[in-house]
Parts: C-alpha cells; structure tokens; sequence
C-alpha cells in the first residue's frame, strides 16, 4: 500500500469561446489508514478531480499537475495501463447517480457476478458487505429505489477488494440506517488499512467518519485539517458559512452563488459572496502550509 | 385540503397498503421511512403521476378521478424530484425549461428572480450548470403555475447545506405568500424536524 500524492492538479474543459476552470491547483495526499473528505457545494469540480484520478475525463479536457501512486503518475498513465491494473484493483469508484451507471438490461446478480469474475473477489460477499439482501439481486435496475441502486453500485466498487476507495457521493438517497451502515463499513476498511476518498455535500457524513476535511470552492480546496476542526471550528469564511446551513445549526444559506467557472476573478473566488471581504481580497489568498491549512487573507 | 384515503399502490405488487395522509393548505408536512417503503410511490400517487390499486385522492373536497394523463387536476400540484437532470429535457435551456408549463413567457423573470438565477445561467443548458442550480430551475418551474399543493420528493438529497437551506427559504417564502401546503419527503430527520410543521413515518416495507 502507499500513498495517492495529488500535486497541483488543474483541469479545464475547452468550450465554444470559454475555458472552464473546474479543478485548480489542487494538493493533496492520502495515506492508507485514512479517510478524506472532500466536500463543497454541487458543481465545485469535486466529480471532476475524482474522474481525472481515474482517467474518467472527456476529451475536451486538459490537465496538468501529478497524482501519483506509488511509481504510476495517474494523470499521465495510458488508459490501458489504468483498466488492467488500477481501476477496481488498486482504486475502486463508486460514481455519483449510481442507477445511471448499471446496465439496465442486467441484473444486479449478473453484473456483481462478471465483476468478480474480472477482478477475482466474492460477488455475494461485496453484496452483503454493502448492505444488500440476496433477493435484492435478482431485479433489474428500473426495479432498484434509489437506496437499492447505491448499494448495488457500492457493492461493484467493493468487489474487487481495491486498496483506495472514491467514493461521489455514496449517501444520496440513502435513509438514516443505511448511511450509518455504509459509513461503519468505508471505516472498517480504513481501520484494516485502506484509504477512502469521501467525495460529499454532506457534512454530517463527512463529519462522521473523516480523519480530515478539504474543502473545495470553485475548483480550489480553500481549507484542509482535522474533521472536527474544520467543522466546529472553521476558518474560511466559506467553510463557517457551509456548517452554519446546516439543519441543526443556523439553517441560513449563505448569500449569493458560487461564480461561474468560465469566469472566476483574480482574486479570491469567494469575495462577491465574503463579509469580510477587503482590497487585499483581489490578491489571490495561498493555502497555508500547517495541519489546519486555509487559503483565505482575513480567517475566521 | 390534500388527503390520501386509504391508498393501496405499487408495481407489480402493492407497496404501500391502506395509506392515509393530510397536507393542510399553509402547513408543510414530511414524509420520512426508510428506503423502499413506499415514499416516492406514494408522492407520485398524490401528484397524480401514478394510479394508485385502491384508495382515493382528494384534492380541496374533490375526489381526483384520473390519474396520469387523465389528471385535470394535476396543475394544481407542483412536484420536485431527487435528480433534477431526469426532470428537465437536456435540449432546453433554464429559461425554456422554467416557460414549458407557461402560456406566455412573462413571468420567467420573476419566477428566476424567485429561486435566485442570473440571466446567464437561465441561458445555459442542464449539462452546463450544477444539480444545485437545475434544481433551482426545477423549483421555479414548480411554481410557475402556482400550485395549491407542492410536493418535494428528497429534493434536497444531491444538495449542500447552503443550497438546501436557500431552497427550503424559497418554498417558505411562496407558502407565506400563497398559503399552499407542502409535502416533504426525505431521508434526513433532521432537516425534517427544522422544516416541517409535523412528520409522518412510512413503516419498513413487508419483505417479500
Ligand atoms: N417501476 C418499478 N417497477 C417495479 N418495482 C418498483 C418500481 N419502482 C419502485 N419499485 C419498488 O417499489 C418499492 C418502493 O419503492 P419507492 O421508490 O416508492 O421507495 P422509497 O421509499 O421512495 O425508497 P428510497 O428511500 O430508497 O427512495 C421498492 O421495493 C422498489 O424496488
Ligand atoms: S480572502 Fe478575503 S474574500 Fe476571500 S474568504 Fe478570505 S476574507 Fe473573504
Ligand atoms: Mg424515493
């Protein structure tokens, strides 16, 4: 096992007359025995960075920067060399909207089944691992709730045993229990040493299992520490804003909206919508280099 | 009034069985249970979206009669999705997708004004923004009727905390201003008992 060391990772997509910034500059390590969450609000570029890691991006997209494991740069691997020895072996994905990614014409059996087959695990055992009831397995995807799709797709990524777990948001549309559930098992992984890449909006997930937090905004991670720290404790205004919407807290959003990615300003990208905003705001703020690190001129 | 009388529905075999339920003008009630008992199901049966085995549905003392595309009540009803990009066609634009169920395109304006979208992002398509703001989008087109009842279907489950709280801000703004009532489906509990003004729970479904 070793570590996924992301450096300065930058991706942009080329459109028609516009560039969208979607991941910019981005560090960040994982170690085995680790859970990491990286969370922000839907469209900051967390499905982006996951994809890239993965070889997953469009065509129109370039990046640059490294993630490497071990002696394998990810961003520079052919996608060959990403199918036959990464993905599913050493990186297991667990993709956003699940229901979209199964084949519709097979059932969870079948497609547990050739997965464990390609990748030498136990299809019934990822299928309990994940919280699934053998009756489950043989309806087909139109015929899954929402909840059921996540498992199944939960279960495909766990199969074949990879050492690094990311995971997009594997607790939408999944009740109380079963969130529970699934995050005692990413723990119970990462207690026997793998890793876990929690991509998330939801805080309260994050807060439950994560060693830490990184919190992204418009495409940059603009604080990183220990879980608790960064939620009880926050020091970019962004961050502060984000656990004060919570349900059980303030539940006020925070004003405005993130800008847009064809567009972002010199300065910081969180200015337009900051309290605390001043001139020094038009230079872009550094992420610190400490174990609470924070890219932000004035921090809470 | 919009009440569930006894409501069996499902698929091939019920899901849901003798189900009652009330949403009073102006008051907001959640709907929580876990997955698979019954909860979109029983949304999409009071939002006429689907005929229910047995059962009525009343809608302001009077008994719905078709369902689905026999639905004459069905405008009186906004509905919200998990996954606004299964809900709006990927060709249209935010405005076009806020104008379909609009005669005239006069209030696009002020409904995107409503859920806070700039005019460039009303011009961008569903590929192009983020779920937070389709399902702004989505929201706007919800009430473009303005509904009686509104009924949000784990709306917020692929939202942040910020963007949730500004959502359910919008939805409380147009209830203050309408007195219609809601129906609030979701899985947290804890947003449940901040929104809500009472929660009912759909048991475990029957193993089968
Ligand atoms: N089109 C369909 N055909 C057959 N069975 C279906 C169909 N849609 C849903 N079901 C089944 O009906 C049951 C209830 O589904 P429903 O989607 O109402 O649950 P839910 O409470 O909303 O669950 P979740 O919290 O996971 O979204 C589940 O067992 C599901 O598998
Ligand atoms: S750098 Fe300035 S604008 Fe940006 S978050 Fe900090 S205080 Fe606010
Ligand atoms: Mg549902």
């Amino acid at each position: 096992m070793v570590n996924l060391e992301i450096d300065r990772v930058s991706v942009r997509f080329a459109l028609k007359g516009a560039t969208v910034e979607a991941v910019n500059d981005v560090s960040l390590r994982i170690r085995p025995g680790e859970c990491v969450a990286l969370v922000g609000e839907s469209g900051c570029g967390k499905t982006v960075l996951a994809s890239a890691l993965l070889g997953f991006l469009p065509g129109n997209a370039e990046t640059s920067g490294s993630a490497r494991l071990g002696d394998v740069d990810l961003l520079a691997a052919s996608d060959h060399e990403l199918a036959t020895t990464i993905r599913g072996r050493q990186i297991g994905l667990i993709p956003q909207s699940p229901a979209s990614h199964l084949t519709p014409v097979r059932t969870a059996r079948s497609q547990l089944e050739e997965a464990a087959r390609v990748l030498g695990g136990d299809a019934l055992q990822a299928a309990e691992r994940a919280g699934l009831l053998p009756e489950h397995l043989d309806r087909y995807p139109h015929e899954l709730s929402g909840g059921m799709a996540q498992r199944v797709a939960n279960a495909l990524a766990l199969v074949g045993d990879p050492w690094l777990l990311i995971a997009d948001e594997p607790t939408t549309g999944l009740d109380r229990d079963l969130v529970d559930g699934l995050l005692d098992e990413f723990r119970r992984l990462v207690d026997d040493g793998h890793a876990v890449l929690l991509i998330t909006h939801d805080l309260a997930a994050a807060h439950r299992i994560a060693d830490r937090i990184a919190v992204m905004y418009a495409g940059r991670i603009v604080e990183v520490g220990p879980a608790h720290e960064v939620l009880d404790n926050a020091k970019h205004p962004y961050s502060r804003g984000l656990a004060n919407a919570l349900p059980e807290r303030d539940f006020l959003p925070i004003p405005g909206q993130p800008p847009l990615l064809t567009d972002l300003p010199a300065g910081c990208a969180f200015a337009p919508r900051c309290e605390q905003a001043t001139a020094i705001c038009e230079d872009r703020p550094v992420l610190t280099d400490d174990p609470h690190a924070v890219a932000c001129h004035r921090p809470c | 009034m919009l009440t569930a009388n006894g409501v069996t529905a499902g698929y091939r075999e019920p899901v849901i069985t003798d189900v009652s339920l009330t949403v009073q003008p102006g008051r907001t009630v959640g709907l929580a249970g876990p997955s698979g008992s019954g909860k979109s199901t029983l949304a999409r049966v009071l939002a006429l979206l689907h005929k229910p085995f047995g059962g009525t549905v009343e809608i302001d003392g009077e008994t719905v009669t078709g369902f689905r595309f026999q639905a004459v009540q069905r405008t009186r009803i906004g509905v919200l999705f998990q996954q606004p990009r299964l809900s709006v066609d990927p060709r249209f634009t935010l405005r076009q997708a806020i104008a379909e169920p609009l005669k005239n395109q006069d209030r696009v304006e002020e409904l995107a004004s409503l859920v806070m979208l700039t005019d460039d992002l009303l011009g961008r398509r569903p590929h192009e923004v983020s779920d937070g703001q389709l399902q702004r989008a989505c929201l706007a087109r919800a009430l473009a009727l303005n509904p009686r009842y509104l009924i949000c279907d784990e709306m917020t489950t692929m939202l942040d905390a910020s963007t949730t709280a500004a959502l359910v801000g919008v939805i409380r703004a147009y209830q203050r201003e309408s007195n219609a009532g809601v129906l609030a489906i979701s899985h947290d509990a804890t947003l449940l008992t901040r929104w809500a003004d009472e929660t009912v729970r759909l048991s475990a479904p029957r193993p089968r």
